[in-house]
């Protein structure tokens, strides 16, 4: 007999496994739709490599491995694919997740299945591949790839291959039914691991509740011949972790943060092996699994041969549930699973259980009541923690202590929980305790990331400025010595000063003010005028009505009109700086009033005889005449521009000529 | 309806504090069932009334605190606390004593820090050596044991309680006592001379003793405790005490049996140093501070001045604990060795 070694704390929880071994395994049968996550196991996810519309066949790869750390999928059966989408995952945050949804054709049709029976006669790595090809993950709930369990360095040497057939957690059955049903497939799984991984010895470790399947195995060994010892030792939670049952059949400790290989073991599950088995000798990619569906709220508790992908909801129907007596629905058990959001979610490949309880089988926890420190859950632990320090550095925040307590070494079984008198979810701190710090290490590492980029950076710009500057010194130094050689050499900066100079003084010589000035002016004038106009009409309107608005009109007329006139001058203005020899039109205002009165003239005129005409115009002219002259000599007296009088004698001599013209018109007639 | 998310575990075990704290109650009815047979009904009216006064003060300081009553009232650990200390208390203690520790108890030492889980000491112990060291008279008034003088009646207890000034209390030098002022005799001599020491530590005391060593292993039993620190503090008074008992001579500490069977033995063992709030946390931490215990009860009781010395032991060693958890870190599965918490880092 083998010595068996025991490990610290532990629990015996009721173990409510009878339930659901009162039959064999069933068919699950064919559910409407298959969702298949690309990330059912550890690692990264796979890649569809099949089309929305596209047919499958049964075993069929429907998606790639991503990296070394991922395996592939399967079509579970035929069908068409008829979504590639983000669905609801059996995840304990209940998120979505890129699925392959598949709509079975109801015909089963296999694709090519390479089988090979005679396994010894192919290299150890290309079984390891074979293993990797069939999508094989942990089956037992972690979901590691098998494979990578299975390629150690080459230098490796595994002493001891471990089946693990423990099965702690309370209410799942799935590898007890395994190894009372298929105890034949798990030995030649564990044979076929034993010949890739060459271990010294292999074990299959079962707790000794299982006396059924501890037979039948023990049956399987002896007729199969294999050197495999089945270890049986005494029941208690969490034996079955892996570096639990590590500890009990080697009396070894796999180093915290290591792995079992570090300590030359290999652990596999017993799901696990019968899937290996299945994918080498038949070929069969891991489409199936076994998984118990028991609790209180299902009337026929019992464990069924699922296919991948299948609704939570499918399978709860086969093992009649009912809704009304369940409020919590558990993926896994009742120690380390987690809760659904919906029947909606896929069976995937690490799931073993679907518990249904019923609020008498499962109570609502009652609220946390203080911590005592009893010192119940450092009992309990089965990792050797301090579980109520570690709730007092999770509630304080005080991550270096928490590190310093091994937080990290937490398996979260939930023993610790258990236990607690108080009733305090010390899991549940642990796990945001260790997301925090993860969170906080990352941070850590791209704030540390970027301190060195930023150092780099400074260190990149100083090298470039010293580099310029040497640049700078040499040419200055050429340049001197170019001076000190020619001497009448000319200095280029002054050169170029020089043109820039030219330059601006070109630009300024042409400019395009004045004219552009006039434009805007005479548009202004346009605009003006036309608002007069209307202005004027609307007041001559008011007039004829005799509105009350007569008053204001003429006032905006008398201003646009004001308006107009300066700008008008302006004009004029401008025009007379530009030629200033040319001007003959006096003051705007003055024309305006003249042509006014001219055109009043003009019209009293026509009612006058052609003498009387000429009479009145020769008036006019005179007074026109003597008015100008008047200015002219009040201009001269105040000494006015220039260009003004000028104007004022041109105005003058106008006159004077046209009124000769007029006198010797009115002789002639 | 919508399904319920909550984390794993999902099963839960039977024990809960409420149940502790009730399990600690019963474990004291022998004990209290012993006093009260060998002292009268002193000890059971201590009880009752410092029992109502701590309920009262514990709603009182909850209120305060704005903390629900009723939940916190129903885990009984204010129940623990004052029973605990009027077990401690002389019988026959007028009412305001009992008023001034339980206040001390249940205010000072409890809520003051923060309530249940966050004291630092143990809150029986503090009401204790608060009123030892301001009423010193009347907290070593102990009545004469049934044998060696008229045990009251249940009206003289309560007159004694409450009606102090009418009272005129009969008072005995314990065996603890006689022990200290012991001159020159030998442990033979003393014994035949003072019928007070009973067959071997006592009289009355040794069944006291007995009683609350019988509740203690009940409690072991259930698993409220480890035995880590009441067994390492019995197992340094009984080592100590039988390095110094000298043969029985004049200048003897006295007799293993004696001082295991004598005064506060058994219910410092198994009711104080177990208090979990205000030990040690691990099971090997739990284990140095009971030594640690014994060893100064011993000390106090031959050297010191008080008539017992478990409260300045337990209280002294509270002061300790965190200390000894500094350096009493269990070795972690998958390291090679514990370490003192701050010595760790680096080992990732």
């Amino acid at each position: 007999m083998r010595k068996i070694f025991d490990f610290h704390g532990g629990i015996h929880p009721v173990e409510n496994k009878h339930q659901s071994m009162q039959v064999a395994i069933r068919q699950a049968g064919l559910a409407d739709e298959l969702v298949l996550p690309l990330s059912q196991h550890i690692g990264a996810p796979a890649q569809a490599i099949v089309a929305v519309g596209q047919h499958v066949l049964k075993g069929q790869v429907i998606a790639e491995p991503a990296g070394f750390v991922s395996v592939p999928c399967h079509a579970p059966t035929s069908g068409e694919i008829v979504a590639i989408e983000k669905r609801k995952i059996a995840h304990p945050s209940g998120f979505t997740a890129p699925c392959i949804v598949l709509r079975p054709d109801g015909k089963e049709q296999w694709t090519d299945l390479h089988p090979t029976p005679d396994y010894l006669a192919i290299e150890r790595h290309e079984l390891v591949d074979i293993i990797r090809n069939a999508g094989i993950a942990g089956m037992g709930g972690a979901g590691f790839p098998t494979a990578v369990k299975l390629s150690p360095k080459p230098d490796t040497k595994i002493n001891t291959l471990i089946i693990n057939g423990t099965e702690c957690e309370p209410y799942i059955t799935a590898d007890d039914i395994l190894m009372r049903e298929r105890a034949m497939q798990i030995v030649a799984g564990a044979g076929i691991l034993a010949h890739i991984v060459q271990p010294d010895e292999v074990l299959i470790g079962v707790e000794d509740n299982k006396p059924e399947g501890i037979a039948a195995l023990a049956a399987a060994v002896a007729e199969s011949q294999a050197e495999i010892e089945v270890v049986t030792f005494p029941t208690k939670y969490p034996s079955g972790g892996e570096k639990q049952l590590i500890e009990i059949l080697t009396g070894k400790q796999v180093p915290s943060g290591g792995l079992p290989i570090d300590v030359g073991i290999v652990c596999q599950n017993v799901g696990s092996a019968v899937a290996i088995y299945d994918a080498v000798v038949h070929g069969k990619p891991l489409i199936s699994r076994v998984t118990t569906v028991t609790g209180e709220a299902v009337s026929e508790r019992g464990n069924f041969d699922v296919l991948l992908g299948t609704p939570v909801s499918h399978l709860l129907a086969q093992a009649g549930y009912e809704k009304k007596r369940n409020r919590r629905l558990v993926m896994g058990g009742p120690m380390m699973g987690f809760t659904l959001p919906d029947t909606s979610v896929p069976v995937v490949k690490t799931t073993n259980c679907i518990l249904a309880p019923t609020e008498q089988e499962l109570p609502t926890p009652p609220p946390a009541q203080a911590c005592i420190r009893c010192g119940m859950c450092a009992e309990a632990c089965p990792a050797s923690l301090l579980p109520q320090q570690l709730f007092w550095f999770a509630q304080g925040k005080e991550f270096e202590k928490l590190e310093q307590h091994n937080l990290f070494d937490c398996i979260e079984c939930g023993a610790c929980s258990y236990v607690c008198p108080s009733t305090i979810p010390l899991v549940q701190y642990y796990r945001a305790a260790k997301a925090e710090i993860v969170t906080l290490r990352q941070d850590h590492e791209k704030s540390e990331q970027s301190r060195l980029r930023f150092e780099a950076r400074q260190e990149r710009l100083e090298q470039e400025e010293l580099e310029k500057n040497a640049k700078r010194e040499a040419r200055k130094k050429a340049a001197e010595a170019r001076a000190a050689q020619g001497g009448a050499d000319e200095d280029p900066i002054q050169a170029a000063i020089d043109r820039a100079k030219a330059k601006k003084a070109a630009q300024q010589s042409d400019t395009t003010k004045p004219e552009s000035e006039q434009a805007t002016l005479e548009a202004s004038i346009a605009t003006i005028s036309k608002r007069l106009a209307t202005a004027q009409e609307k007041l001559d309107t008011a007039r004829t009505l005799g509105s009350d608005l007569v008053d204001a009109l003429q006032i905006g007329v008398d201003k646009t009109r004001a308006k107009l006139e300066a700008a008008q001058l302006k004009l004029q203005a401008l025009s007379d700086n530009e030629k200033p020899a040319t001007t003959s039109t006096p003051p705007v205002d003055a024309a305006q009033a003249a042509i006014e009165r001219a055109m009043a003239a003009r019209k009293s005129a026509e009612a006058l005889t052609p003498e009387q005409k000429v009479a009145a115009q020769r008036d006019k002219l005179q007074q026109q005449l003597e008015k100008a002259t008047k200015r002219l000599e009040k201009s001269r007296e105040s000494g006015e521009e220039e260009k003004i009088i000028t104007a004022l004698e041109s105005t003058i001599t106008r006159l004077q000529s046209k009124l000769a013209d007029l006198s010797s018109a009115g002789q002639d007639s | 309806m919508a399904l319920m998310r909550i984390t794993s575990p999902h099963a839960h075990g039977a024990q809960r504090t409420d149940r502790v704290m009730l399990s600690v109650l019963i474990a004291t009815l022998p004990g209290v069932i012993v006093l009260t047979h060998f002292f009268g009904f002193g000890t059971l009216v201590n009880v009752i009334w410092g029992g109502l006064l701590g309920l009262a003060f514990e709603a009182m300081a909850l209120a305060l605190r704005k903390r629900p009553i009723a939940f916190y009232l129903r885990d009984y650990s204010a129940l623990v606390t004052t029973t605990l200390l009027c077990i401690a208390l002389p019988p026959y203690a007028p009412w305001w004593l009992i008023a001034v520790g339980v206040a001390s108890s249940i205010l000072l030492a409890k809520h003051l820090y923060g309530g249940l889980g966050y004291n630092p000491f143990n809150p029986a112990m503090v009401g204790y050596v608060i009123l030892l060291i301001s009423f010193p008279v009347q907290m070593t008034a102990w009545a004469p044991p049934r044998g060696l003088g008229e045990v009251p009646g249940i009206l003289d207890a309560l007159r004694a309680c409450f009606t102090p000034a009418h009272y005129d209390a009969i008072t005995m030098a314990t065996p603890l006592d006689l022990l200290r002022q012991n001159q020159g005799f030998m442990m033979e001599d003393l014994w035949s001379q003072n019928p007070q020491f009973g067959r071997w530590a006592g009289l009355g005391w040794e069944w006291v003793n007995i009683a609350f060593l019988a509740g203690g292993l009940w409690l072991l039993y259930r698993r409220v405790f480890t035995w880590h620190a009441p067994i390492g503090m019995l197992l340094s008074i009984a080592l100590l005490s039988a390095i110094f008992y000298d043969g029985g001579s004049s200048t003897s500490g006295g007799s293993p049996a004696f001082h295991l069977l004598s005064g506060a033995t058994m219910f410092g063992a198994f009711f104080i140093a177990t208090d979990p709030v205000s030990s040690a946390v691990s099971t090997r931490g739990r284990l140095i501070y009971g030594l640690l215990i014994g060893a100064l009860v011993y000390i106090i009781r031959v050297q010191g001045n008080y008539p017992d010395a478990v409260a300045f032991a337990v209280l002294i060693m509270n002061f300790a604990a965190p200390f000894i958890d500094h350096y009493t870190q269990p070795r972690t599965y998958g390291h090679t060795k514990a370490k003192p918490a701050d010595e760790v880092e680096g080992d990732h």
